[in-house]
């Protein structure tokens, strides 16, 4: 059997980066509610909502645990299978991954210590301020992956330098103000806070349904109710949509979400449901509403959204352009050590250098992209569409559960400030059900925009299939079943964990403070 | 920007050369003793209660501590990407060995205490020694051949080709490494036990890290005999061009015996790397015998330094020498990122390592103190 190192290595990628993407974004929602509930407790001095903060805070290190774990393996793989991508953009790439270790993950991994184990030997604002920084940490964590991730979908700020062979930072600014980067955090972080609502309100109306922890379970519905409304109408409305157009290269991801396979006259109309079908480049039984594309996607009435075949199109004389920077580039290479680049070569190079990548695209059919046939440009050209009918299905069921995040938080909102948690039941069993929805949502929206980039590793710069590492096939294929036994392992203890944990409720608390508070002031509960 | 240009090329490239060691050495300074502690696990205790006292005395720390070796993936990926892309790719399987047992390691922690069952406790016991065992000895192996070459070779595009196989990594020059990694990071497990625990526990670890230290002691001094005697250095064969573009095949370079020796010769201030390593690993031992707790945990961090610099001021210019074809070894003056990035980075650093090794200090004076049997045996905190 043959088998494809590129295909493997992304498999290997893709089922690494999916598993450690079930835990973050229950971290990052976790964080922010365990400190918003402390929070309440040291303003109001009420034992319960310590109680709370310590119960949803044992759920909160289950799941962490195996998000630390996963993570290491993430940022190992980088050199492990994507060795070229590695040299190719370390000096961009790298340093978003440096700041996140100094900046985030060291303030994260060092206070979640003291989180669990410093309740008596802090004082209540010591422990307060603990807690914080740990979900600041984990925040900003989240921050440098998405300026890092937001650069392989719009390579801002760099160059590629012929003498070193990669791409070098030019402006460190255009790098951090990405603003595909600073979209996606928005609408990743956001959708952990939902993430972390969603659990907070199924596990709470579950323990209503049952009778039990009514006191935890209402306040805690209370809060995931109200965070949670605000961030699902955050992640919908400032959805990374916004980022998509602000960036020349991912014009391709729009129309292949869209399945849009011809430029449409102003304003382009949506397509809610239909089958796209690739080969024959048609959406066959689609359902359209007039105008709101165009209107979510330039703002404008008059702008059009450019489609697949006019994307493909255009990819094709970038290719051109890029062989030009291609023989350029050889041409530099073969001067001897030291000399001077002739004025004529070096304006070239400048002048094209930009769709380097995109001769690249043509070693797939050619070892010298420069004695590539018209035949083989073309084909390269139809590489630039991604798979489009996997990225309009995920993007609908990404949408569809936001607007369930949306309605469900209003209602529990309402229901809340009624003062109607208790019921009734079919919509407590409901909250209950959506507890996976936010992981779907959020499984969904990762292999859209990832599936939504290629054929690209950094969209216009470097293809994937000129990332991987050279290593056996056999030898990824091993440490893929490697993978998959541990994880699969590890995933059925957590959920057994969990689910135990959740069973079993909260610890009766004694606080050691608690004393000091006169009986008259004591809740009475 | 121009602001970068304040510190030269050749300068940040010695400063972030110097800064990778530190964080490799900040490594094993602090989770060394976590996986110290996780590989002696099963010999120092032997009880729940005695094993959990020695969890408990890493459970706090652990995770802040394993951030040193995510921060040192990132930043020599940031400041050394092609060291990153060669050491990584080559080592694959090494690396997804410890990754796997690293894996191990918070989960264990984390989810041991969670169910009171026998068999159930005694499993993670052997995760987490799995756990601190196979990466302390990985480590080794992997510097055991770092210093004898390793196999890639790099096209004109600089794709890395391996030759090597996971099983050549194996030989006897780098397990002998592999070993002396393993018994340095037992002795400073074993040490931080004796600061952390009381009574049999402690009395345990003092007896196998006095042994320990001892055999890195040995080993030590061996392996440094053995790099005299039995193989070959680095050197370069063309002029140094120590600010150029970051380019290995700019160079040539040839195996010559005491390479690795030279810059002993050229600054002998420097011999006090060997020096210190040990000096180091000698005084744990006596303070251990004496039963001085916390200077038997100095020591042995005075150890770990001396030990891990020596490494890196032997090598010195090289980082990862190949014995595919010495010319593209890597080095400090030719594998490094641009001028540009190295200088944000050491902004970054400049910034933020204070404020880590700030509260860092602090949440360790806030767990100072004996890991108390009594208080784990009444489940008061929420202790592992």
């Amino acid at each position: 059997m043959e088998l494809d190192i590129v295909a493997l290595s992304r498999l290997q990628f893709a089922l690494t980066a999916l598993y450690h993407f079930l835990f973050v974004p229950l971290t990052l929602g976790l964080s922010i509610l365990v400190a918003i509930m402390e929070t309440v407790y040291v303003m109001t001095g009420r034992p319960i909502w310590r109680q709370m903060t310590k119960f949803w805070g044992v759920l909160f290190g289950i799941n962490f645990a195996i998000g630390v774990s996963t993570g290491i393996v993430m940022e190992f793989q980088f050199g492990m299978n994507w060795s070229y991508y590695s040299h190719y953009v370390g000096d961009v790439f790298g340093a978003p991954l440096a700041i996140e270790g100094l900046m985030a993950f060291f303030l994260e991994a060092t206070f979640v210590g003291l989180f669990f184990f410093g309740w008596d030997r802090l004082s209540r604002v010591g422990h307060l301020t603990v807690t914080w920084l740990m979900a600041l940490g984990t925040n900003f964590s989240a921050l440098w992956i998405l300026i890092a991730n937001g650069w392989m979908q719009n390579p801002a700020g760099a160059v590629f330098n012929p003498e070193t062979m990669r791409m070098e930072v030019s402006s460190f600014y255009d790098v951090l103000m990405n603003p595909v980067a600073q979209a996606k955090f928005v609408h990743t972080v956001s959708a952990g806070y939902v993430c972390g609502a969603i659990f907070v309100l199924g596990v709470s109306a579950w323990y209503v349904l049952k009778g039990r922890h009514l006191e935890l379970a209402k306040r805690s519905m209370t809060v995931a109710a109200s965070f949670g409304l605000a961030a699902s109408l955050s992640v919908v409305v400032l959805g990374d949509e916004s980022g998509y157009l602000t960036s020349e290269h991912q014009k391709m991801k729009l129309a292949a979400i869209e399945a849009m396979w011809r430029t449409e006259p102003p304003p382009a109309s949506f397509t809610i449901v239909g089958f796209p079908d690739q080969a024959a480049r048609e959406t066959h039984y689609a359902i359209h509403i007039p105008w709101v594309m165009g209107l979510i996607g330039t703002r404008s009435l008059d702008t059009p959204i450019m489609g697949i075949n006019e994307l493909t199109q255009r990819a094709e004389g970038f290719i051109r352009k890029g062989v030009i920077a291609y023989d350029a580039l050889q041409k530099i290479r073969g001067l001897p050590r030291g000399s001077a680049i002739p004025e004529d070569l070096r304006k070239t190079f400048e002048e094209n250098g930009k769709d380097l990548g995109y001769a690249l695209l043509l070693k797939r059919y050619v070892d010298d992209p420069r004695q590539a046939t018209p035949e083989q440009i073309l084909r390269a050209a139809n590489d630039t569409v991604p798979m489009v009918a996997p990225i309009f299905w995920l993007f609908r069921i990404m949408v569809g559960c936001g607007l369930i995040f949306i309605a469900l938080t209003a209602v529990f909102f309402v229901q809340s400030a009624r003062r109607r948690l208790e019921g009734p039941r079919w919509l407590l069993w409901l909250a209950v059900l959506a507890i996976p929805l936010p992981w779907i949502a959020i499984e969904a929206g990762w292999m859209v925009a990832e599936l939504g980039r290629q054929p690209w590793v950094i969209e216009g710069v470097l293809p994937t299939a000129l990332a991987v590492s050279s290593l056996g096939a056999h030898t990824v294929l091993m440490t893929i079943i490697g993978f998959t036994a541990l994880y699969l392992v590890l995933i059925v203890i957590e959920m057994k964990l969990m689910l135990r944990a959740i069973r079993k409720g909260p610890e009766p608390d004694h606080d050691p403070e608690a004393a000091l508070v006169p009986a008259a002031l004591a809740p009475a509960e | 920007m121009i602001l970068h240009e304040l510190i030269s090329y050749e300068h940040l490239r010695l400063i972030w050369w110097v800064l990778l060691g530190v964080l490799l050495i900040g490594f094993a300074m602090t989770d060394g003793f976590d996986l110290g502690v996780g590989a002696l696990l099963p010999f120092v205790a032997r009880t729940d209660v005695e094993r959990r006292v020695a969890i408990n005395s890493i459970g706090p720390v652990w995770e802040g501590n394993q951030v040193w070796l995510i921060l040192g993936g990132g930043a020599i990926f940031a400041a050394w990407p092609q060291l990153y892309a060669v050491s990584f790719s080559g080592f694959y399987l090494a690396m997804f060995a410890i990754l796997m047992a690293l894996i191990l390691r918070p989960v264990g922690f984390k989810y041991r205490s969670k169910i009171d069952s026998a068999r159930w406790r005694n499993g993670w016991d052997w995760a987490l020694f799995i756990g601190g065992f196979v990466p302390s000895l990985i480590f080794g192996v992997a510097v055991g051949n770092v210093l004898q070459g390793v196999p890639f070779r790099l096209d004109d595009t600089m794709r890395i080709f391996y030759d090597g196989t996971f099983f050549g990594l194996l030989n006897p020059f780098a397990l002998l490494c592999g070993v002396l990694s393993v018994c340095m990071l037992l002795t400073h497990g074993a040490a931080w036990l004796e600061v952390k625990t009381e009574g049999v526990v402690r009395d345990r670890a003092r007896s196998i890290g006095s042994v320990t230290a001892l055999l890195t002691l040995a080993l030590f001094v061996l392996a440094g005999v053995w790099l005299y005697y039995g193989i070959d250095g680095y050197r370069f064969t063309s002029e140094i061009v120590r600010g150029g573009a970051s380019n290995p095949h700019a160079k040539t370079v040839a195996l010559a015996p005491l390479a690795w020796f030279a810059n002993y010769q050229a600054a002998p201030w420097t011999l006090i790397a060997p020096v210190l390593g040990v000096l180091g690993a000698l005084a744990t031992f006596i303070a251990m015998r004496a039963r001085g707790e916390v200077s038997a945990l100095l020591c042995s961090n005075i150890a770990i330094f001396g030990v891990i610099a020596t490494v890196g001021v032997s090598m010195f210019p090289f980082i990862l020498p190949s014995s595919a074809d010495p010319n593209v070894s890597l080095t400090v003056w030719d594998s490094s990122s641009s001028h540009l990035t190295l200088f944000i980075m050491l902004v970054a650093t400049v910034i933020f390592l204070p404020l880590i090794l700030a509260y860092t200090a602090f949440v360790y004076r806030v767990l100072w103190g004996k890991v108390d049997a009594k208080a784990i045996e009444s489940g008061d905190g929420h202790a592992y």
